[in-house]
């Protein structure tokens, strides 16, 4: 049974990544298991200042699912290489994928540039999707201009293989995935959260402070699920599919559409060993479907 | 923090709307009175957090108010059923501070977790005094099982139909040594302003994981952001900064 996958250059032993926001810097699910048997994981997303995000409540129960609105709260890209890469580093030896947002362009460039120079950093995944911030974030993911300027800037002051992690929230996902290639982005992720909200009963009110959020889970599998297969057939560059999976036999479905590896979100947060029993269960569910070579599956659906 | 099934002992009704439940299983991962566990639910996505009340060996206590979908479901749980639960999970009360006659004060529900911090507290060597309160005489749990382990228990009851009649912050006595609370947040925020020791809180907030992975319960602290799920959910008195109103 192989399930090597190449994402971007880099070979990965396996197709099951951690997704940011979910996975904190690591260390959190390492006193758990060893995080080694990942292929690889995004870390919580980074912007140039540190960052409380928005007010609580930042959740909200939904059927298959949840709404998150934390608002990319992080330490900064300064202490994150300063305060967390050091403790990383003593429990993950491989590369790992650095989450980046901002509010500008030369903001995500910034902070890009200055992670690109990380030895333990892979990929740089930019995020221009996050639905929970104002000014930024998925303003810059719903529109093909904007993210292929994101695109540019970062692509010009990096090495390292650069994903764009794109919004469902578009009309045409197509069109922006094809603006990232064709501005030189390396793979794409896909998808982020979708926007939903929550109403207590009770109070009448929205259950989420700022009102709305990304609504995450097994519920918004096949809309993800769709997005991929779409993008598959309109790109050549890799494809990391992300949304609702939670067994190997998702990680096959996602693969079969097009992706190259997967992201495993909500799933975590509900069973934080999720990402190691998938890991676990793979071989035999490969057997299970006759497939030797998880990479050669890539896109069979199509 | 642990992933344990535990199998329900039982579950019953013991005030309007609050239920104890006492569950066997693995549960060395709990370390400290004030932490708290997260109970899958079927048929609801995110797990429910709930204070451990007490522990003895291998028996887990629960005690829990029926306030939404989540706990009326495990209010319908039966002895016998399995439960997936996330155990250890939170930093819970430093007991080192206490010194020799600490004050617990609880509110509601948040009484139940102060009853293992009590029995801790005595078997260190130390007095306690707990003040317990609530809405009505019908309301009132767990007096007599904080009998055993304090020197004194005040119950206080906003109606007056027993005890002190007013808040918690009327039946707080004059002297202890340090102060340990847990209630909802305009009573931590009363006892707060009235207590004149150092002491630890304890916080709720809606939470997502429940281990400090997603900072769904995220704060503001005089010592930085913390996770409500990890980093406490026991504050300390000299760290809490309280949310603008």
């Amino acid at each position: 049974m192989e399930t090597k996958v190449n994402l971007c250059g880099i070979e990965i032993d396996n197709p099951v990544i951690p997704a940011s926001g979910t996975f904190g810097y690591g260390y959190e699910f390492a006193e758990l298991y060893d995080i080694n048997c990942l292929g690889t994981f995004s870390f919580k997303g980074t912007t140039k200042e540190p960052r409380f995000g928005n007010p609580t409540p930042r959740i909200a129960e939904c059927t298959a699912g949840l709404i998150n609105a934390v608002g990319l709260q992080n330490p900064g890209v300064e202490a994150v290489i300063n305060e967390e890469f050091p403790k990383l580093k003593k429990c993950f030896n491989k590369p790992v994928m650095a989450n980046v947002s901002g509010f500008s362009v030369e903001e995500y460039a910034y902070t890009c540039e200055i992670l690109d120079k990380e030895e333990q950093v892979g990929w740089l995944e930019v995020n221009v999707s996050c639905p929970n911030v104002h000014g930024g974030g998925m303003s810059f993911g719903t529109d093909p201009k904007c993210a292929a300027e994101v695109t540019n800037a970062v692509k010009a002051v990096t090495t390292k293989p650069v994903i764009i992690k794109l919004s469902p929230n578009v009309t045409d996902i197509v069109e922006i995935a094809k603006a990232c290639e064709e501005a030189g982005a390396d793979g794409i992720s896909l998808i982020n959260t979708l926007l939903g909200m929550r109403i207590d009963l009770k109070t009448k009110k929205p259950v989420i402070a700022n009102t709305m959020g990304g609504f995450s889970g097994p519920a918004i599998k096949p809309v993800a699920l769709r997005m991929v297969y779409q993008c598959y057939e309109a790109l050549s560059i890799p494809i990391i599919g992300i949304g609702g999976i939670s067994s190997a036999e998702d990680i096959i479905e996602f693969m079969l559409a097009g992706a190259t590896a997967c992201e495993i979100g909500a799933q975590n947060l509900v069973e934080p060993y999720a990402c190691k029993r998938i890991i676990d269960e793979l071989p035999a569910v490969m057997e299970k479907y006759g497939i030797e070579d998880l990479s050669e599956i890539i896109g069979g659906a199509h | 923090m642990k992933q344990e099934i535990f199998k329900i002992a039982s579950n019953t009704q013991i005030a309007p709307a609050v239920y104890k439940m006492t569950l066997l299983g693995e549960t060395d991962a709990i370390t400290a009175p004030g932490q708290f566990v997260d109970i899958k639910i079927d048929g609801l996505y995110l797990r429910r957090p709930i204070s451990v009340c007490d522990l003895y060996g291998n028996t887990l206590t629960l005690i829990y108010k029926v306030v939404g979908e989540g706990t009326e479901k495990l209010s319908e749980s039966r002895s016998g059923d399995e439960l997936d639960i996330l155990t250890g999970l939170g930093n819970g009360y430093d007991l080192s501070l206490a010194g020799d006659r600490p004050l617990l004060v609880g509110g509601g529900v948040g009484v139940p977790p102060l009853l293992w911090l009590a029995k801790e507290l005595k078997l260190a060597g130390a007095a306690p005094t707990a003040v317990l309160g609530f809405n009505t005489a019908d309301e009132i749990i767990l007096e007599d099982d904080f009998k055993k382990y304090c020197e004194n228990v005040v119950v206080t009851t906003v109606d007056g139909s027993y005890g002190i009649k007013g808040f918690v912050t009327d039946g707080m006595p004059a002297d202890y040594s340090y102060i340990y609370c847990c209630g909802p947040e305009p009573m931590l925020r009363a006892v707060y302003g009235a207590s004149e020791t150092s002491g630890q809180f304890s916080f709720e907030e809606r939470m997502g994981c429940g281990f400090g992975a997603c900072m769904g319960c995220s704060c503001k602290t005089i010592t930085g952001y913390k996770r409500i799920c990890k980093d406490g959910p026991v504050l300390k008195k000299e760290e809490i900064l309280w949310k603008q109103k």
